[in-house]
């Protein structure tokens, strides 16, 4: 199984020769206590490329990319991020941390902050940034997310729509060169989905290295390069978007993809 | 289906427009519902209707027709026999008159008692600049410092051509005050590092804090203001010899530490998970995350109960009494110990603790306005 892995991730990575992968996922493994969340895990990502990750609730996924910013340590195997290996060291994970952004189901916005707060402190503090230049650039992403109107408010005065996306600026401020989502739109109302589906869409376009945890068939097909499908704490299949859901290898994710339709 | 159910219910609600339901607000509304809403109620309200105005009428007479304010003075001795006369029916505020400055200043020298009444002025000036939101941030630091030691010096003196006053004469309500501002000023920054350290990854730290809270916790200040004064010092070298008040301030920031770091340890619980990961995620350090994302999230939620603990600690300074210390309670105590004036303790304890009252009333209120203004981001 983790061979025919290895050689898609081989593969997509020989057809941008021209950079190193950003993201190198190698044989990993995490327990919590004594349940195996993550078996063996293998995942090449090169740079620009866009990962959609999707799989049944509790299969790892979220662990597998909260992993790759280390919000969780892997006790096995190597990951490496922008060429940097994850260790305890702590200078190599506030370079990742830099170079990572993240974007949460449940938003996480800081509540006691405005929204251009929001979005300034990391770059502030984290890049050192002057304050000025820190709230033009906000200003900046905060538009392209379509909410500069918004910038004075706290964010418990916004749609849970409008929040997500001012999540996504606030990632975006810090000039991450990867994107992680965890779910971003489970968390929303179905009319709000799509301003953030927009929102990504809009980013996936720029080139950005992206890995997003969804089960937005639409999306995935728009803009990924591979889906990939995880079942219990293993990757099972992966591949092109069309190729994965017309005519899926594996009777796991037959199930999972008629689970799936049947829900929509 | 659903929808034949909804265009029923317009349609109902078209054909027989209702009429708006009878007020249920105003006094007359508000009093029929809490106050007489049965028999029972109502004979309720008149029994305790009749306690309540008989017993502020008896104290209205008391403290201000029947009070004497000054009595004539025999000598040097004053004449308090028309005070023991009206006991019980009238207050001596004569007592107060007399004894004011002693209750405020304790044993302070007479002629220097500007010197305290400045400090408190300085005390309450320093309470009023470091509430005003205006001025939290670095100002802050050097008004203290400035303002501290500004007040060391009057209440000391021997510089300036102030004379020099021993600590030992210190007295009243700047003992109070000091007591408290400092005991407080020391035991919030060491609580905050208390509660953070008790949720730190490193067992050592954890267990250093558990070990803090849980054996100061566990005594009662009492048995700590003992220990301070009598049992430290014997430890110490001989000659060596460390000032009494400051050993009392020492235990009481420590016991005051311990109860705060509970309540701020509340605070970061209750905090989502996902605002510790979205300031990791961001990069930021474990001291910018702590400092700008979870302790102003934190403290804002348990400004009620911390203030309480705050309103508790300036009372409970009281307790220096039993090591000897002169702070309010105990110069008003120690007012009426001369003849003259036994007896007359309802008056003296009415007044200081009308003094309590002004400050904690002052805390409890500001701490109100704190919490809705620091909480407006919660209201929509
Ligand atoms: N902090 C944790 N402690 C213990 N178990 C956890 C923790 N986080 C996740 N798990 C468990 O690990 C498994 C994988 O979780 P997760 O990665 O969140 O799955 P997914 O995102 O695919 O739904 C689940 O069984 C979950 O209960
Ligand atoms: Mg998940």
């Amino acid at each position: 199984m983790s061979e025919t892995i290895d050689h898609e991730a081989r593969f997509a990575s020989a057809m941008r020769t021209d950079t190193p992968p950003a993201i190198v996922l190698q044989d990993v493994n995490k327990w919590f206590g004594a349940l195996h969340v993550l078996r063996d895990i293998n995942l090449t990502v090169s740079t620009g490329e866009r990962v959609v990750v999707c799989g049944p609730s509790g299969s790892g996924k979220s662990t597998m990319i909260r992993c790759i910013n280390r919000l969780e340590q892997h006790q096995q195997g190597k990951i490496m991020v922008d060429g940097i290996e994850l260790s305890d060291d702590l200078r190599s994970l506030d370079a990742i941390r830099r170079e990572v952004g993240m974007v949460f189901q449940s938003f996480n916005l800081f509540p006691h902050l405005t929204i251009l707060e929001n979005c300034t402190l990391a770059p502030i503090w984290v890049r050192r940034m002057p304050k000025k230049e820190a709230e033009e650039l906000a200003m900046e992403y905060l538009t392209r997310v379509r909410i500069p109107e918004q910038a004075k408010k706290y964010p418990g005065q916004l749609s849970g729509g409008q929040q997500q996306r001012v999540a996504i600026a606030r990632a975006l401020c810090m000039k991450p060169k990867i994107m992680l989502f965890d779910e971003p739109t489970s968390a929303l109302d179905p009319e709000m989905i799509k301003e953030v589906l927009d929102t990504m869409v809009m980013l996936a376009e720029t080139g950005m290295t992206m890995i997003c945890v969804t089960h937005e068939m639409g999306f995935a097909r728009q803009v990924a390069d591979r889906v990939v499908f995880m079942d219990r704490g293993e990757i099972v299949e992966s591949g092109e978007p069309e190729a994965l859901f017309s005519d899926p290898k594996t009777d796991r994710l037959r199930l999972f993809l008629s689970q799936i339709l049947r829900g929509h | 289906m659903s929808d034949v159910t909804l265009n029923a219910a317009t349609a109902n609600a078209e054909a027989a427009p209702r009429t708006a339901p009878v007020a249920t607000t105003g006094a007359a509304a508000w009093l029929r519902a809490n106050l007489f809403s049965s028999w029972i109620n109502t004979a309720v309200t008149l029994a305790l209707g009749y306690l309540v105005v008989r017993w502020t009428m008896g104290f209205i007479d008391w403290a201000f027709v029947n009070a004497i304010w000054t009595v004539p003075m025999n000598g040097n001795v004053p004449d308090t026999a028309a005070c023991r006369e009206i006991r019980g029916t009238g207050a001596c505020w004569a007592v107060i008159e007399e004894k004011h400055r002693f209750i405020l200043f304790g044993t302070y020298p007479y002629e220097e008692h500007w010197r305290p009444l400045l400090v408190c002025a300085l005390f309450i000036g320093l309470y009023i600049v470091s509430a005003m939101r205006r001025f939290w941030n670095w100002v802050l630091v050097p008004i203290w410092i400035v303002t501290l030691t500004v007040i060391g010096v009057l209440m000391w003196g021997g510089v300036l051509g102030l004379s020099y006053v021993p600590q030992e004469r210190w007295g009243g309500l700047p003992i109070t005050l000091i007591l408290s501002t400092f005991g407080l000023a020391f035991a919030f920054p060491l609580a905050i590092l208390v509660a953070l350290g008790r949720r730190s990854r490193l067992p050592a730290i954890k267990m250093l804090c558990v070990l803090y809270v849980e054996l100061v916790r566990g005594v009662p200040l009492i048995s700590l203001l003992f220990m301070a004064s009598v049992m430290f010092p014997l430890f110490l070298p001989e000659g060596m010899n460390i000032d009494k008040l400051l050993r009392a301030q020492v235990a009481i920031t420590l016991f005051a530490g311990a109860y705060l770091a509970e309540v701020v340890r509340a605070g970061l619980q209750t905090l989502p998970r996902g605002q510790y990961e979205a300031a990791e995620a961001l990069g930021l350090s474990y001291w910018q995350k702590t400092g700008f994302i979870i302790l102003p999230q934190a403290l804002r939620l348990v400004i009620p109960p911390l203030v309480n603990t705050f309103i508790g600690f300036f009372k409970d300074t009281s307790l220096v009494l039993i090591i000897g210390i002169f702070d309010l309670l105990t110069a008003g105590k120690t007012a009426i110990v001369e003849p003259a004036w036994q007896g007359f303790g309802v008056e003296v304890y009415v007044f200081v603790g009308a003094i309590y009252l002004v400050f904690c009333f002052a805390m409890s209120k500001y701490s109100q306005d704190l919490e809705r203004d620091l909480n407006q981001h919660r209201r929509r």
